[in-house]
């Protein structure tokens, strides 16, 4: 069934955006084989007409009401960011908008 | 005065407290003394140094004696306390707490201090214990060694070339090598119950959303669930109570009242209980080491002797749990951890030779510096789970394999008022050993991780010491959702009877730890 | 950096006569609840940076959402309005990508279980027809927040050095309603999709739900645009112009897809399926993200938040809450008024429907209300370039002025004068009168003199009145009033002028 290719990785890779190395990617396309044969059994076990789960208890409609709740401090919103300018977040330049 | 103050279960020494003979200082001093004495160093990296457990990855040698202190003025005033109060806790390092660094075991968030406690710190301070420190942990809760931790591995206190347990072996370890009475751990896939058993403790995963999982940084958020560790079936249940409860601030906490635990702990029985072994995770066939199965066995036949009445069941659809568990796993966790990216907190790396990096390629090379070998191959194979294409096969196949699990847990407790089982399959395995096989590692969680799929509270306790090794193993109780007062009477008939058997505790039987050079 | 040549258009005329438009409307809009989708923070528009964040809608490790109880209401309203079949059950969704201005890296929002869907709006054109646009769906999602682009030129997201974010946005409850693909429509493609989300824009506001400023980002609108060789043919590659934000540069959007895809398959060539964006200033879209490779957002069931099972007798409750549908009360209040179909097209196009309504419901006539709102006020609002709802008047004061003019103690020029002081902030109509002495001169001897000063100020003209040209008094009146700085009554002026020099003539 699986048979992942290292190409298949480096996609993969993108989209989780980790900048994996060449030996990485030799070896998670090997392990990932091996480990996509193991959990592909999942596949053979429950007939169509097997409704999935998401959540394992079945509440519903939780929610809670539209009353406002004291916001953080900015300074400690800002006490984590590796950069900070004008009360923003300070990121490197942005590819292209979504 | 201190050696028997560590020595203390969490109960007595709660009793000592209200009874002022004891102080929370002296009580905290105490176990802060013991940490110096027996965890170990750490390098300017954060990384373990030298001997030691290394249990704790941040001790908060201050704030710990100023909580205690104020305990102690508290009680001088005649102020009501709670029960616990001025008892040590020692937090796994994946609730996020204030004052106090919270890294999740990685080098991502190394140094990050949460703005905010987590509900289940929150409640640990209302209720006035005092919070030693944060533990180590498989970084991101992914592992069963603690092994995966960028801080480097947890000892077992039982064998320092062993493995704690994981990915909460750094809270089961800190009690078994009495730097803490109690703490907190969370149980994803066997993450408090596999720790407990291969360090003769007790660890118990509660219903799916009994506590709160707010400020608990989500591995799979819904198998995530908090819960109590201890070294005695009551001191878990004092616990218990503490932390558990409904919580607004997290949408699949249970509305429900919680069960009894504390009472039920205190009248453990099991005459006429309906006692189901699980004949899938029987112990049987191959992967289960010979000793883990033997003293199963015998705690059975206790519990026989007690008055229970076993009956076998059949839960077929367990045989796939771990398969389903891997890719249901994965796929949350790809989503969760996708926030870690250099933005607004944690580490952030350049890449190399790259003239004026873009905001994406600053996320991707921080993440590939920020994360170990395991959370990237989770975070890959969930991404590949979940991809287009794939998503039924994988990730949707596995979600009605979980339906299966539940109606096959439905079967079984319509046959049985609960079900028991080894809790992991070996004892310890020395540090090393699986990390270059991560199936291998995997199976450690095989009885564990049914519970999490389908949401139903599961504790592990000391069975015994294995034969071949003399190390702890552990048998694991499984309760109908929101019956978990039951694991309790059930744990503590069972502890009762086996402590009764072995002459003492079994941590009686921990080697005393070699002092370990304190170079914090 | 890439340099875009312009695109190729042709002439709309001939686009149209070639190929069959088919539209797609995607419209978002933040609800007006007092706190965020999933967190207690405020949405107040305007605050300082990241000042209204906590753990939640900054993303934070270990925090949670729980779903806003109004904003799961006024989805529900919202879909019924747009007569949606309201969902049993469903889910939220992550959508997974990176984005800097998006703190959790997904962004929470419903997939294949939108709590509304398998509706429909009826649109009202300008010529008063009527056009059915089905619609597909109503899910509710989060706002993402926003970034300012450092360095660079004009602080756009090309060539900046780097960015700035803010996350008070984030987290914002947003709706998004998707039309199903709109056909039928022939040239009038532009005007429909205007008509759409103007109607809509109505009917949200009529709700109650949102503010609805398409400028303030309250209302953005996503137009897919493509073209087919006939009506018959399958649907071609689309475009999608994200945010236009303002109604006329929906019209104006789709009106240059339409002629810039007629050219590309005019020439042979293939519609790229693409973001495109609409840029005000020039009137043309540019080419953004190509979708060649699409996007993987590896859609999943939110865990963090339990499915919606909305309860029928609640559903049933709040379809008694829904109000008249837009063009059922126009239809209403054009009779209740008496305006001719043009006033009352006058008033709707001017955005002055419920300022008419609330201005009447203040006292004033129908007509003089909507000539306050569609003549002096519109051109005012035009002229300062905001919209009319947002002038520095109320309904209460405009009624109040009309008031002041009918029973005589202003003209309608002093009543303008007056509207500049209410307008400065200088109080109400009363007190604006008051404070500025905005007061007819009634007092005859003052007039009187006033008169006698304009005539023999002015002989030669006073002379042409006296042999005859009473058309000429005209001049004096006119003389008399600048005298009075306004304060006067003209037609009692012109009334005392030909009384002095034309007596026979009374």
């Amino acid at each position: 069934m699986s048979a992942i290719s290292r190409d298949e990785v480096a996609h993969l890779a993108a989209l989780a955006r980790i900048d994996l190395r060449p030996d990485e990617l030799d070896r998670l396309a090997k392990e990932l084989d091996v480990i996509l044969d193991a959990v592909a059994t999942v596949q053979q076990v429950a007939g169509d007409d097997v409704p999935a789960t998401s959540h394992p208890m079945p509440l519903t409609n939780v929610t809670r009401p539209d009353e406002p709740r004291p916001s953080l401090p900015v300074e400690a919103v800002l006490a984590g960011a590796p950069e900070a300018e004008q009360q923003r977040f300070r990121v490197p330049r942005i590819l292209e908008e979504d | 005065m201190t050696e028997s103050l560590i020595g203390l279960t969490a109960s007595d020494l709660a009793s000592r407290l209200a009874a002022g003979e004891v102080s929370a200082v002296e009580a905290t001093q105490a176990h802060l003394d013991r940490i110096a004495a027996v965890d170990g160093g750490r390098d300017a990296d954060g990384r373990a140094q030298g001997p030691g457990v290394h249990a704790f990855l941040h001790v908060a040698n201050e704030r710990a004696l100023a909580d205690a202190a104020d305990v102690d003025a508290a009680r001088a005033r005649g102020d009501a306390l709670p029960t616990l109060a001025g008892v040590p806790i020692a937090v796994k390092d994946v609730l996020a707490t204030t004052g106090m660094p919270t890294t999740c075991g990685s080098r991502i968030l190394r140094g990050w201090v949460p703005p905010y406690d987590a509900t289940v710190v929150r409640r640990l301070r209302e209720h006035r214990l005092v919070i030693l420190g944060k533990t180590n942990m498989d970084e991101f809760a992914m592992g069963s060694s603690t092994e995966h931790s960028a801080y480097g591995a947890t000892r077992n206190p039982w064998d320092t070339d062993r493995i704690p347990g994981g990915s909460g072996g750094g809270s089961a370890a800190s009690l078994a090598a009495f730097e803490a009475p109690l703490a907190i751990g969370t149980d994803t896939g066997g993450s408090i119950r596999q720790p407990a058993a291969v360090t003769g403790t007790v660890g118990v995963k509660p219903t799916y959303g009994a506590v709160s999982r707010y400020g608990l940084v989500a591995l799979a958020s819904s198998l995530d669930q908090a819960g109590p560790c201890a070294r005695t079936v009551l001191d878990a249940a004092l616990l218990h109570e503490v932390v558990a409860g409904h919580d607004p601030c997290d949408s699949t906490s249970l509305p429900t009242p919680v069960p009894d635990v504390v009472a039920a702990a205190r009248h453990g029985d099991v005459a006429g209980l309906r006692i189901g072994i699980i004949r899938e995770l029987a112990g049987d066939g191959g992967g289960w080491q010979a000793g883990v199965k033997a003293r199963f066995d015998e705690a059975v036949e206790a519990l026989v002797d007690a008055g229970a009445k076993i009956t076998e069941v059949s839960c077929p659809s367990f045989t796939a749990a771990l398969a389903a568990y891997y890719l249901i796993l994965p796929s949350e966790a790809s989503s969760n951890l996708a926030k870690f990216d250099a933005m607004r907190y944690g580490l952030r790396v350049y890449p190399e030779g790259v003239a004026d990096p873009t905001a994406e390629q600053v996320m991707a090379a921080t993440r590939e510096a920020g994360f170990g070998d395991e959370v990237k191959r989770r975070i890959i194979l969930g991404t590949y789970a979940l991809s287009s294409g794939y998503y039924e096969a994988y990730y949707g196949s596995a979600q009605k394999v979980r339906t299966l699990i539940q109606r096959d847990f439905e079967a079984a407790f319509a046959q049985a008022d609960v079900l028991v089982s080894p809790t992991a399959p070996t004892t310890a395995f020395p540090l090393g050993d699986k990390l270059d096989d991560p199936l291998a590692m995997y199976l450690n969680d095989v009885a564990t991780i049914p519970a999490n799929l389908a949401g139903v509270p599961g504790m592990s306790l000391p069975s015994g010491l294995a034969d071949e090794d003399g190390l702890p193993t552990g048998l694991q109780i499984l309760a109908p959702a929101n019956a978990d007062d039951r694991l309790y009477r059930v744990g503590a008939a069972l502890e009762a009877l086996l402590v009764d058997r072995w002459g003492g505790p079994l941590l009686d039987r921990v080697p005393t730890l070699a002092p370990a050079e304190a170079s914090r | 950096m890439t340099t875009t040549l312009p695109d190729t258009v042709v002439p709309y005329e001939e686009a149209v006569a070639a190929f069959d438009p088919v539209l797609g409307l995607e419209v978002h809009v933040e609800l007006n609840t007092v706190t965020k989708m999933f967190c207690g923070c405020s949405t107040v528009f305007g605050a300082a940076p990241n000042t209204q964040v906590c753990p939640v809608c900054l993303g934070l490790p270990g925090a949670l959402p729980v779903l806003n109880e109004t904003a799961l209401e006024s989805a529900v309203r919202i879909g019924l309005a747009l007569n949606c079949t309201i969902a049993d059950w469903c889910r939220f969704a992550r959508k997974n990508y990176f984005y800097p201005d998006m703190p959790k890296n997904f962004q929470t929002s419903q997939y294949d279980e939108p709590i509304a869907y398998d509706g429909w709006l009826d649109v009202e054109l300008d010529d008063g027809s009527t056009f059915r646009v089905e619609i597909e769906r109503a899910h509710m999602e989060e706002d993402t927040g926003k970034s300012l682009h450092v360095g660079g030129a004009t602080g756009r997201i090309h060539g900046a050095e780097y960015s700035l974010v803010d996350y008070n946005r984030a987290g914002i409850p947003l709706i998004e309603i998707v039309t199903k693909p709109i056909t039928g429509t022939g040239a009038r493609a532009p005007e429909i999709a205007r008509a759409y989300v103007a109607t809509l824009r109505d009917l949200l506001k009529a709700l109650g739900v949102s503010d609805v400023r398409m400028e303030q980002g309250s209302l953005r609108c996503d137009a897919n645009v493509s073209l087919r060789p006939s009506p018959d043919a399958p649907f071609g590659t689309r475009s999608e112009t994200k945010n236009v934000n303002s109604l006329r540069s929906v019209e104006r959007a789709v009106r240059y897809e339409i002629s810039r895809q007629a050219a590309v398959l005019r020439d042979g060539g293939r519609v790229v399926q693409e973001t495109r964006h609409w840029h005000e200033d020039t009137g043309v879209t540019t080419s953004g993200r190509s979708k060649e490779q699409a996007e993987d957002y590896r859609y999943f069931p939110e865990p963090d938040l339990v499915p919606i099972a909305p309860e029928r007798t609640w559903v049933d409750a709040l379809r008694g809450t829904l109000p008249e549908p837009p063009a059922q009360r126009r239809r209403r209040l054009q009779a209740d008024w008496g305006y001719t179909e043009l006033e009352m097209r006058d008033v709707v196009n001017a955005g002055a429907l419920d300022l008419v309504t609330e201005t009447v419901a203040a006292g004033a006539s129908p007509a003089s209300a909507r000539k306050w709102w569609t003549q002096e006020l519109a051109r005012r609002a035009n002229a300062e370039g905001v919209e009319l709802a947002s002038m520095a008047v109320t309904p209460a004061q405009v009624a109040a002025l009309q008031r002041l003019v009918d029973d005589g103690t202003l003209t309608d020029s002093l009543a303008r004068q007056a509207l500049d002081g209410v307008l400065a902030g200088e109080g109400d109509p009363d007190q604006v009168v008051a404070a500025r002495g905005l007061r007819l001169v009634s007092d005859d001897a003052a007039l009187g003199e006033a008169v006698d000063r304009a005539i023999a100020a002015n002989p030669d003209v006073a002379e042409k009145i006296r042999g005859g040209k009473v058309q000429a008094a005209g001049a004096l009146v006119g003389a008399v009033m600048r005298d009075m700085r306004g304060q006067a009554d003209a037609a009692k002026v012109r009334e005392l002028v030909l009384s002095r020099l034309a007596p026979a003539d009374l």
